[in-house]
């Protein structure tokens, strides 16, 4: 855990594939008040006032009155109570009113004010020469000096979140490796002559710097295409690569994208005349071209212009094109205009009945035939299509709440299920996004700019990835489809 | 003596059972006005001076949640007169640091109840127009009449919104609103724990 006063360790336990803190370590760190109610089998956390309430077995905590979902319910070992790693950022840090920011895949909470940069870089080897690329997310200051036969990349931050490449370029570049402190070292090569940096502004505020290392221009041996990947040098820092390049293929081919609203039905509105049906067709025409693009799957439109569409026609595009996932984009609107974040929903089957909820249970009926008796049939309504696929898109509903997470802002009710009628119809996992409030001036501007946008569609690109890669592991396995084990979908709706 | 006493005793008792069913029981039981009637059965009596209080939901500060607040609306006579008067006083505005979940200028042109307790409740077009037609809003809108009226009356269990007598796929593009809705309690926060 990072503060501005420094870096303390906080363990981690993994428990049923879920990494998990124990409360006691977290009252300790976050002065919290912990009551064990063993008669309704619950906890009670208090901080500043402000009540936590789990319960055992569940995958939600009540933070001052309002639902929020964890990965995993609280566990308890001996005396000891275990919450997922997710607790500090859903439950404790809107409790606190503090910022406590979990970088999973780094490890790291940031508490506080404090500046850690996302740094993520790759190195192409390039014959005489070898290219690193570090895109720096937000934009740090830093430097680049050379330190004997090292490099020397210093961000003025507490600390940075880096993803190094394991390649190199052996007679340049030895490897990459994290230094002491907010520092990334090149270590160089034998045949290292001079370098180049440069600072290009790259996406979303970020800053993409290019060191460009120059071997000397011996004519030794002619510098091969590519350096031999893999080739051992002081273990640099790597993470697992990305599931991009690694997934397998198929589980997803084809996508349908449902740009909320159009035509006459221009849906909400935002103080400065931003129309929902404007934003949603923007940001589906995105999508599509992110996916098709990054994902190689075929994306079909509800709509790919101003036009007016029924909610069964949407739900039947998906219908007739086989998708294999529907996804409807919406903004939200208030009366309130100070509301505000994303959020994601799945169908709620309540509300349409016992007959909805046997569907889904995966119950047969028996009916009457000719001849007499009776045979098991299992009968769906078109109109309940959704029913069976409720815990598919409950698992893919948390995927991209999961990943909208890590990029936008997200409302307290970042994940619910409701009785929306564009879901009900279609025959495949279906969740219905709502971008952010177009009611609320600051969100209004962010929902027309790239650049949120651009954070929106990288959301969904990585959600969809990582439930293609669930799905594709299910077909191998025959396991049922949950992105990780014990993690977040682990929680099947009711 | 003494049996003549008892059995005095047994016929008054057995006479108050008998004038208890006719005038109160049986009366609610067959009452008619709870058939789909819609027009105004309005006692217009000294009756609109009495008040119950009944809990009502309106947006929270944050437009977050629903949050129900006590309020009085007038007595109505019958379970429909009943219905119609918290209606009415859910469609009013709001109290003060709340905001109406309903648009301004919606109205309500009828009501019916069913005797399986389905509500059908026929608002005008501004419900409509007027809705700011966000998904959590249209919600907020249709969940603080089906509650208002299933929490307070639980011999509404069902209720069915209509628009200008008719009825609507949604009010603003999300809430599917072909079928009667129970009662729901998600989007009503619960402002303060006891703690």
């Amino acid at each position: 855990m990072l503060t501005k006063e420094g870096r303390r360790t906080l363990p981690t336990r993994t428990i049923s594939g879920q990494d998990m803190f124990s409360l006691d370590d977290l009252a300790k760190l976050f002065e919290l008040t912990v009551r064990e109610d063993t008669l309704a089998g619950g906890l009670t956390v208090n901080t500043k006032g402000q009540t936590i309430v789990l319960t055992a077995g569940q995958g939600l905590a009540s933070v001052g009155g309002r639902l929020v979902s964890l990965p995993a319910p609280p566990v308890r070992d001996g005396r000891t109570w275990f919450v997922p790693v997710d607790f500090v950022s859903r439950a404790l840090a809107p409790a606190a009113g503090t910022r406590l920011e979990l970088r999973k895949p780094s490890r790291l909470i940031l508490s506080g004010d404090v500046r850690v940069p996302r740094v993520a870089g790759s190195l192409e080897p390039l014959g005489a020469l070898a290219r690193l690329t570090l895109d720096v997310s937000p934009s740090t200051p830093h430097t680049v000096a050379q330190d004997g036969n090292r490099l020397l990349i210093k961000f003025e931050a507490e600390a940075i979140d880096a993803t190094l490449p394991a390649t190199t370029a052996p007679e340049i570049v030895q490897g990459l490796r994290l230094g002491d402190g907010p520092v990334v070292v090149i270590d160089l090569g034998p045949r290292f002559a001079s370098y180049k940096a440069s600072d290009m502004p790259g996406d979303r505020g970020a800053v993409r710097i290019v060191v460009e290392v120059i071997a000397q221009t011996t004519s030794a041996t002619p510098a091969p295409g590519t350096a031999a990947p893999g080739t051992p040098v002081t273990p640099p820092t790597t993470e697992p690569p990305s599931l991009l390049d690694l997934a397998p293929a198929g589980g997803l081919r084809t996508v349908v994208i449902d740009a909320g609203h159009g035509g006459e039905e221009e849906g909400a509105k935002g103080p400065n005349g931003t129309l929902e049906k404007n934003v949603t067709l923007s940001v589906s025409r995105r999508l599509k071209a992110a996916l098709e693009a990054r994902l190689g799957v075929r994306v079909v439109l509800t709509r790919d212009g101003d036009e007016t569409v029924g909610l069964d026609e949407r739900a039947a595009v998906a219908n007739n094109n086989k998708a294999d996932v529907f996804i409807s984009l919406h903004a939200n609107a208030s009366v309130r205009s100070s509301a505000s974040g994303a959020e994601v929903f799945y169908l709620s089957l309540a509300e349409y009945g016992e007959e909805a909820l046997r569907v889904a249970r995966g119950e047969s009926e028996a009916l009457p035939v000719f001849g007499g008796g009776t045979r098991d049939i299992e009968v769906i309504l078109w109109e309940m299509a959704q029913a069976r696929y409720i815990e598919q898109s409950a698992v893919l509903a948390q995927l991209v709440e999961s990943s909208l997470r890590e990029r936008v802002v997200m409302s307290p009710r970042a994940i619910q299920q409701a009785p929306f009628r564009v879901l009900v119809g279609a025959n495949m996992p279906a969740v219905l996004i709502e971008m952010g409030f177009i009611t609320n001036p600051d969100q209004e501007r962010l929902l027309t700019s790239e650049t949120f946008q651009g954070s929106l569609v990288q959301a969904v690109v990585d959600s969809l990835t990582r439930y293609r890669d669930a799905r594709a592991t299910e077909r191998t396995t025959g396991a049922p489809v949950a992105p990780r084990p014990g993690g977040p979908g682990a929680e099947a709706p009711r | 003596m003494r049996r003549r006493v008892v059995v005095v005793a047994a016929m008054i008792a057995i006479a108050a059972i008998t004038a208890w069913l006719l005038l109160i029981v049986l009366p609610r039981k067959y009452a008619p006005p709870d058939a789909p009637t819609a027009g105004p059965i309005a006692p217009a009596t000294t009756e609109a001076a009495r008040k119950i209080t009944a809990t009502l939901y309106y947006i929270a500060e944050d437009g977050m949640a629903l949050v129900g607040a006590q309020r009085e609306v007038p007595f109505g006579e019958g379970l429909h007169e009943q219905a119609r008067h918290i209606l009415e006083a859910q469609l009013g505005p709001a109290p003060r640091p709340l905001a109406s979940a309903i648009p301004e200028g919606t109205a309500l042109r009828a009501l019916y109840v069913t005797d399986r307790g389905d509500a059908f409740v026929d608002l005008t077009v501004a419900a409509r127009t007027k809705h700011t037609g966000g998904a959590l809003d249209e919600l907020f809108t249709v969940y603080a009449i089906v509650d208002s009226l299933t929490v307070n009356l639980p011999a509404i269990t069902r209720v069915q919104i209509l628009l200008e007598g008719k009825e609507v796929d949604t009010l603003a593009g999300h809430v599917d609103l072909r079928h009667p809705l129970q009662k729901s309690l998600q989007w009503v926060r619960i402002e303060k724990d006891e703690s």
